[in-house]
């Protein structure tokens, strides 16, 4: 009787290995190109090369560095649903190029829009530098307009940014103060 | 013959959504959009089908007691043979149903039918009635989601209808699910019993 489960068992076992074995390029792939389409579609070229990729803050931010920009992942554990990542390309002076959602759980028809929304019209951050203006949102006194209904996603969002641009100013630094030390050694 | 009627018996007769309000969760929560619906009820499908043949097989060979852990090892086998599939072949279809698809494991469609058809009957029909019971739910599903589809937002297998402006959100959200399905019952046992 436990020789036919412990049976059953062995060969859902032995299967579920092969099966693994089998999808495991794949899905490593389609991760793969997933990443690298994002770059590609946040930079707004559709032929670039990652040059360099740094993870800082225990992995919460990533930089890709590519001869047309930088394209930043940034996380935001405090949107509506949990956890909002957002791709953000920042052009060489930090104009922002485009951004892409990769994960979220928003509210569908509310904070789900995040992944439109920032891209057109009164709430577009597109050609804008976080330098320069002030990405929050207007209720908070920025010049963002938050999506309709969904300003917790929006605030959570525009963090991711403003979060990004600041990891990518602050590596930008600490790399051309460890050149110029280099140099004039 | 036989077959048709075990094919058309999940569909219509004994609906799994409609009629045995079974896997409830599944139904509630992927159909917020047509394609998502149809997407859950056809993964379903597959785990279903396979699930019934395989225990339909092994039937004798498995003792009473143990058979409902049997079960559940076969249909969770499957159920994580379909993810991985799903993962690496259609991405899109995996990114939508997320979290529901190792939630197939524990839908009481899959172990019900296995309990009360696969273990008592021949593989062929056994087929047969999986086939029936997953088609039944994917037309089920797709119905609702396309309701709610296009009430919520005008769009129906993301073709709009009618600009999103007139869109009621709350049949997208949660309580819509609620609503559409307890309309749809309600039209479903009307039809039935005419």
């Amino acid at each position: 009787m436990a020789g036919i489960l412990t049976l059953i068992s062995v060969v859902a076992g032995a299967s579920l290995a092969s099966v693994n074995e089998m999808t495991k390029g794949p899905i490593e792939l389609i991760k793969q190109q997933t990443l690298e389409s994002g770059i590609r579609a946040v930079l707004n070229s559709n032929d670039l090369q990652v040059q360099a990729i740094d993870s800082l803050q225990e992995g919460s931010v990533i930089i890709y560095r590519t001869d047309k920009g930088n394209a930043v992942q940034a996380t935001d554990a405090n949107a509506f649903g949990g956890n909002l990542t957002v791709l953000v390309g920042f052009a060489g002076d930090g104009t922002i190029q485009g951004y892409q959602v990769l994960e979220t759980s928003e509210t569908p028809g509310l904070g789900a829009k995040a992944s439109f929304w920032f891209k057109e019209g009164k709430g577009s951050i597109l050609g804008k530098n976080p330098s320069k203006n002030n990405l929050t949102v207007i209720k908070d006194g920025g010049e963002v307009d938050a999506i309709t209904a969904s300003t917790i996603t929006s605030r959570a969002f525009l963090r991711c940014v403003n979060a990004a641009y600041e990891a990518l100013s602050m590596s930008a630094d600490a790399e051309s103060g460890a050149t110029k030390q280099a140099n004039s050694n | 013959m036989k077959y048709l009627k075990v094919l058309l018996n999940g569909i219509v007769k004994e609906n799994p959504t409609f009629v045995l309000l079974l896997g409830m969760c599944p139904t509630l929560g992927t159909t917020s959009s047509a394609i998502n619906g149809m997407s859950m009820g056809l993964a379903t499908t597959a785990v279903l089908v396979f699930s019934n043949l395989i225990i339909s097989c092994l039937k004798n060979l498995i003792p009473d007691s143990v058979r409902i852990p049997s079960f559940i090892v076969v249909i969770a086998s499957l159920v994580t043979i379909l993810q991985m599939v799903l993962q690496a072949y259609v991405p899109s279809v995996y990114e939508a149903l997320g979290l529901f698809i190792p939630l197939i494991v524990v839908n009481c469609i899959i172990l019900g039918r296995a309990e009360a058809y696969a273990a008592k009957n021949d593989p062929i029909s056994s087929i047969f009635d999986g086939l029936g019971m997953g088609l039944g739910f994917t037309i089920a599903l797709t119905l609702l989601g396309a309701c709610r589809e296009v009430l919520g937002t005008g769009k129906i297998f993301s073709m709009t209808v009618f600009p999103e402006n007139y869109g009621a959100l709350l049949f997208v959200l949660a309580p819509g699910a609620f609503i559409v399905l307890g309309y749809l019952i309600a039209i479903v046992n009307k039809l039935r019993k005419a």
